[in-house]
């Protein structure tokens, strides 16, 4: 593919069913291409699922995940148009940032001139410049997650997945972050769905919204609707009692 | 993986090379490790015979007497053996079942305690079971079997598991040659005096040169090694009023070997001095053939068995399983 | 999490490691069936009073051993785990994998140089006793000397799981004010617990198939193993069928002991995240610190006192002649090819059954374990439970027809080492993988890394340590080797132990022990390069 073209796929969940242990979702969604929607609920209502789904690390038991209008629900992670940042475990920690960057261009990082100049670029442009050969434990948290947007930057994908990518770093920093992804969207024009757990990072930066709740899709709509107060009810419920506050951000220990 | 590859290769091509070629007549024969170690008769006996013979003679050797006819009887009638070197008399029975081995034609010259007339097999060395003893550990050692039946249980000895050695079904057949029915009832009482039952010879005469017993059954000959390789008379045998046991060391021949024209003049060799001379002071026996050369003095000093006790082949493969079961039964206790 | 795995080449790879280790015991099976088809009246009549007695004692012999050997292993690896940086701890590290090599009976008249008769502390137990001390000779001797060979290897295998532990664990514990007693209960714990049927299990295998050592230090045939009997069938009785039969009941006592074993693990999937740099964060206290000195020093000197034992034994043999000799530097060489070769093999087998056993647990997830991820887990382990004297003569059988089985016999003792020696190496290398998977996994799939490229970049990395340690085991063990190599060995392939044997078989007790000492340098000098293999590269 190449590395400059604005493109961008939609995103379907036509009918999906899929269970784990005890729970069980349901989703039937489109996300717009090009778009960048924020995925919002309490926790366990599937939002982590849902990306899972799309990146094809859970397959549907029933129904189909169409990307661009195809059907990938069969189709291996890899194989699908999508990039993935997850909270941690982001970057292999033996390897270089730059080696962890070069693994979005080629898994055996067999890297043409014209991949390193991407990597350099990649790398320039998420504020890292000069660190590629430091490893990860050289970096601080908000650097990492630098990395893996530098990755993806130079997978070039059109669909990107955010999970939750910046729980854990602190506010200013992580305004910084939404702002690069916003920039880096605006180059690239990918799709990108966003697990959020903070509002304010959604209106930051969200198109859309889709607020899940037990396993399904509660509601759908423009983000502006969503945090003009004129949002569905389970959504206001969730953010009102919540004083915009997850009452889960540190569930997972880092 | 190119190098693991590469590396397989030449431990296998340790073993092609060592493996002779197949141009010169040869004869193949399956014998016991200590016969072939450099310091056993096997060497010699090779170097000897070759300069007769003008061919080549390819040893293979295994564990021991009885992993020898395990050996042959693994292989069956596709072995490689044209003679089999190292059985003992306790095997002879059941080589014979086995319709491997050809009859031995003409061999003159052999000599053995009790006589020779086996059409089979032929004997190359003999020797007597003893209990060797440690002369700073123990002053007056058992004379005779029933003293170490009923001595002081505190003077321990070490011996072996007739289940899986040749020295410890030696043992128990001179129990058996002496006490008959009663033998139940004397490894009663040996039992009291037996520190530990080895797997095998080497443990027990391991834990016996470490000094954990003062006695321990093996041969009387044993003495001579201590003796002549190492210059000490510490290690002696007690001589056993009773008698001493005799084992006897054959070879016979495979079906395979009789058609080997090299086979009569390996047994004519075998009984003669190029091979009996090397058989005392290498693998510390008697020789059963003629020699040239005379004894080591050391071996004047060995133990000489007043009497020769000994069951015949047959005897032992139609009881061996019952009375080794008798031993188990009192010794397991 | 993942369910894309079905056509996972782990998986396969796995299945193909499993192939090899059953064509190799399976074939052997089939060779002596078919030779002892005509006459199974021996298998009917193995199973007689003696036998279960002799079952009975292997049982509880192996049992006790298995516990003696096991929970001070516990303690010493969460000693040695708690202070990761102190003098000597590398060279203890490396001294613990060399029990491993030494053959049987060089171990059992180590044990007894001490605790023997006429052993060193012979006089002071006399005196203390007030009579002449009677030697260890019966259980407490087959115990020592078991606990001897499995104390060290369960010790490091347990730190090989403690250091798998994820590093943020360490610092929770500290940042949460832990002592000593609830980081062992929340952390140590769980990931001792999770290692330990395996170990144990391991353990228990190596101490039901002891054969020297029983009949050596028991006393008599009332202290006698199913081994032994197997041993008997196949040695003096030529009965293939009874051997099978026994070989079975082997199988199915062994079966369920590590069953009722697996029920004391538990399975414990942490989350893990980015490791940095393998760190304690605890300081242990002065106390504590002392109690695991003297931990510590009890385990180093039970072990190092019979193989000093050895050492000393070993300094009163002509070394220079022996050095010098032609047959030892053949048969060292020998060794030292044949236990590299087994090691590659027996690495290469446990990667293959780790990654594939991930893979199935990971496509799984929470549903029933299928039969092929137990055979890649614990029923390979299994294969420790078939004699090598098994093995050997099933395949003789089947390949007397083919040929010349000389000519297969430096293949059949690598192979038959290497599956031997696999179940110790899996238990070194799974916990690695299964962490570094555990971090990994997820990107992997995403990032589209797999198969060679997956191992070359990610796995390989982080696995360098715990297969250097698995590569030393199994290299350790397959010096030791007596069980395959006494019927495949001929006089053109002569090992280290094969030949200390055969010295010792002919009076040459000095000799003897100097190529004790021999092999233990050789052992010692192995595992030295392969820690060194698996130290990470500095950039």
């Amino acid at each position: 593919m190449s590395a400059n073209g604005h493109k961008s796929a939609a995103v379907q969940l036509d009918d999906v069913a899929f269970s784990y242990g005890e729970a069980t979702f349901r989703f039937d969604a489109a996300f717009p291409a090009g778009a960048i929607t924020a995925v919002m609920g309490p926790s366990g209502s599937g939002k982590s699922t849902l990306l899972n789904l799309v990146a094809g690390f859970e397959a549907p038991q029933s129904g189909r995940v169409l990307i661009d209008g195809v059907d990938v629900s069969k189709a291996p992670p890899a194989a699908r148009p999508v990039s993935m940042v997850f909270q941690e475990n982001n970057l292999f920690s033996h390897l270089s940032v730059e080696r962890n960057v070069g693994l979005g261009r080629s898994p055996s990082l067999k890297l043409t001139a014209d991949d390193r100049a991407a990597i350099s670029a990649a790398l320039e442009r998420t504020g890292l410049a000069g660190k590629q050969k430091r490893l990860p434990r050289e970096l601080s948290g908000g650097e990492r997650q630098r990395v893996a947007l530098a990755r993806v930057l130079v997978r070039d994908r059109p669909v990107l997945l955010l999970d939750e990518p910046f729980a854990s770093l602190g506010p200013a920093l992580r305004a910084d972050m939404l702002d690069l992804v916003a920039d880096l969207h605006g180059e690239k024009g990918m799709t990108v769905l966003f697990v959020t757990h903070q509002p304010q990072d959604a209106e930051r930066i969200a198109d859309h919204v889709v607020f899940l709740e037990d396993g399904a899709i509660a509601a759908t709509g423009p983000a502006r609707d969503f945090f003009a107060g004129t949002g569905p009810e389970a959504f206001q419920r969730y953010i009102g009692t919540q004083d915009g506050r997850s009452r889960d951000v540190a569930r997972k220990p880092t | 993986m190119r190098r693991l590859f590469s590396l397989l290769l030449s431990v296998a091509a340790v073993a092609a090379f060592a493996a002779p070629a197949a141009a010169a007549e040869k004869l193949t024969v399956y014998t016991y490790e200590s016969f072939t170690s450099e310091w056993g008769p096997g060497p010699v006996v090779k170097k000897n015979f070759e300069a007769e013979c003008a061919c080549e003679v390819d040893f293979v050797s295994v564990a021991d007497g009885v992993a020898l006819l395990n050996r042959l009887k693994l292989e069956g009638a596709s072995t490689k053996a044209d003679i089999v070197l190292g059985l003992d008399t306790n095997l002879t029975a059941e080589a014979k079942e086995t319709g491997l081995f050809a009859p031995h034609g003409e061999v003159s010259g052999v000599t053995v305690p009790g006589g020779w007339s086996d059409d089979t097999f032929v004997p190359y060395d003999y020797g007597y079971f003893a209990v060797v003893y440690d002369t700073e550990k123990l002053k007056t050692p058992p004379a005779s079997l029933k003293e170490l039946v009923e001595g002081d249980p505190n003077q321990k000895i070490a011996i072996q598991d007739p289940r899986t050695s040749t020295p410890g079904l030696g043992l128990l057949l001179w129990v058996k040659s002496v006490y008959g029915d009663q033998a139940a009832s004397a490894w009663a009482k040996l039992k009291n005096r037996v520190l530990t039952v080895t797997p095998g010879w080497s443990e027990s005469y391991g834990l016996f040169t470490k000094g954990e017993a003062p006695m321990v059954l093996s041969y009387t000959t044993s003495p001579a090694y201590h003796m002549i390789a190492e210059k000490t008379d510490r290690y002696q045998a007690a001589s056993f009023s009773e008698g001493h046991y005799l084992q006897i060391e054959v070879a016979g021949i495979t079906a395979n070997g009789a058609k080997n024209p090299l086979l009569q003049k390996f047994l004519t060799f075998m009984t003669g001095p190029g091979f009996q001379d090397a058989v005392p002071e290498t693998n510390w026996m008697y020789p059963a053939g003629k020699t040239d050369k005379p004894l080591d003095p050391a071996f004047d000093k060995l133990v000489k068995p007043a009497k020769t006790l000994m069951f015949t082949p047959e005897e032992v493969a139609k009881n061996r399983k019952a009375w080794v079961d008798e031993w188990l039964s009192v010794m397991s206790k | 999490m993942h369910s894309f795995r079905r056509n996972d080449s782990r998986i396969t790879l796995g299945v193909l490691a499993l192939a090899f280790i059953a064509t190799l015991i399976g074939g052997a099976l089939v060779g002596l069936l078919a030779a002892g088809a005509g006459d199974l009246s021996g298998a009917v009549s193995a199973f007689d009073p003696y036998l279960l007695r002799v079952a009975r004692f292997t049982l509880w012999q192996a049992a006790l051993s298995t516990l003696l050997s096991v929970l001070p292993a516990l303690f010493v690896a969460r000693a040695l785990s708690r202070h990761p940086r102190f003098f000597g701890r590398t060279l203890i590290l490396q001294l613990f994998a060399v029990p491993l090599a030494l053959p049987a009976l060089v171990a059992a008249l180590g044990v007894l140089a001490l605790y023997g008769r006429a052993g060193y502390f012979a006089g002071i137990l006399s005196s203390a006793t007030g009579s002449d001390w009677p030697g260890i000779y019966g259980l407490s001797g087959i115990l020592v000397a078991h606990v001897f060979f499995n104390l060290p290897l369960a010790t490091r295998l347990f730190l090989e799981a403690l250091q798998a532990v994820p590093t943020d664990q360490w610092r929770l514990a500290s940042q949460l004010g832990m002592g000593p007693a609830a980081t062992f209960r929340l952390i140590e714990g769980p990931a001792l617990r999770q290692a330990l049927p395996g170990i144990a299990g391991l353990v228990f295998m190596l101490c039901i198939t002891s054969f020297t050592i029983v009949l050596t230090l028991g006393g008599g045939p009332a202290a006698s193993t199913l081994e032994v009997a197997i041993y008997q069938a196949l040695r003096f009785d030529f009965d293939p069928a009874r051997a099978v039969a026994l070989t079975a009941l082997q199988i199915a006592l062994t079966a369920v002991v590590v069953t009722l074993l697996a029920r004391l693990g538990a399975d414990m999937t942490g989350e893990s995240s980015l490791s940095v740099a393998p760190r304690r964060y605890t300081t242990p206290s002065v106390a504590g610190t002392a109690f695991d000195a003297a931990l510590i020093v009890a385990a180093l000197a039970f072990v190092a006192g019979p193989m000093l034992a050895t050492v000393a034994a070993g300094l009163q043999a002509d070394l220079a002649r022996l050095v010098g000799e032609a047959s030892v530097q053949k048969a060292a060489l020998t060794s030292i090819l044949l236990a590299f070769v087994s090691a590659v093999l027996a690495a290469v087998l446990s990667l293959a059954l780790a990654m594939a056993r991930r893979a199935l647990a990971l496509a799984r997830r929470n549903g029933p374990r299928s039969m092929l991820e137990f055979f890649t887990d614990t029923g390979a382990g299994f294969v420790l439970v078939v004699p090598p004297i098994v093995i050997g003569a099933g395949w003789f059988l089947a390949l007397r027809h083919l040929g010349s089985v000389f000519g297969a016999a430096p293949v059949m003792v690598a192979a038959v080492n290497a599956v031997m020696a696999m179940p110790f190496a899996i238990r070194a290398v799974r916990p690695a993988y299964d962490a570094a998977s555990e971090r990994h996994e997820r990107l992997a799939a995403q990032l589209g890394i797999a198969g060679w490229n997956r191992f070359r970049l990610i796995d390989w990395p982080v696995l360098r340590r715990p297969l250097a340690t698995a590569f030393a085991f199994a290299m350790a063990l397959s010096l030791g080797d007596l069980g395959v190599i006494a019927l495949f060995g001929s006089d053109s392939m002569q090992t280290l132990p094969y030949l200390l044997l055969a010295r010792m078989g002919s009076y040459r007790t000095a000799d003897a022990a100097g190529l004790a000492l021999i092999l233990g340098l050789v052992c010692l000098l192995l595992v030295f390069a392969a820690d060194r293999l698996g130290k990470e590269r500095t950039a």
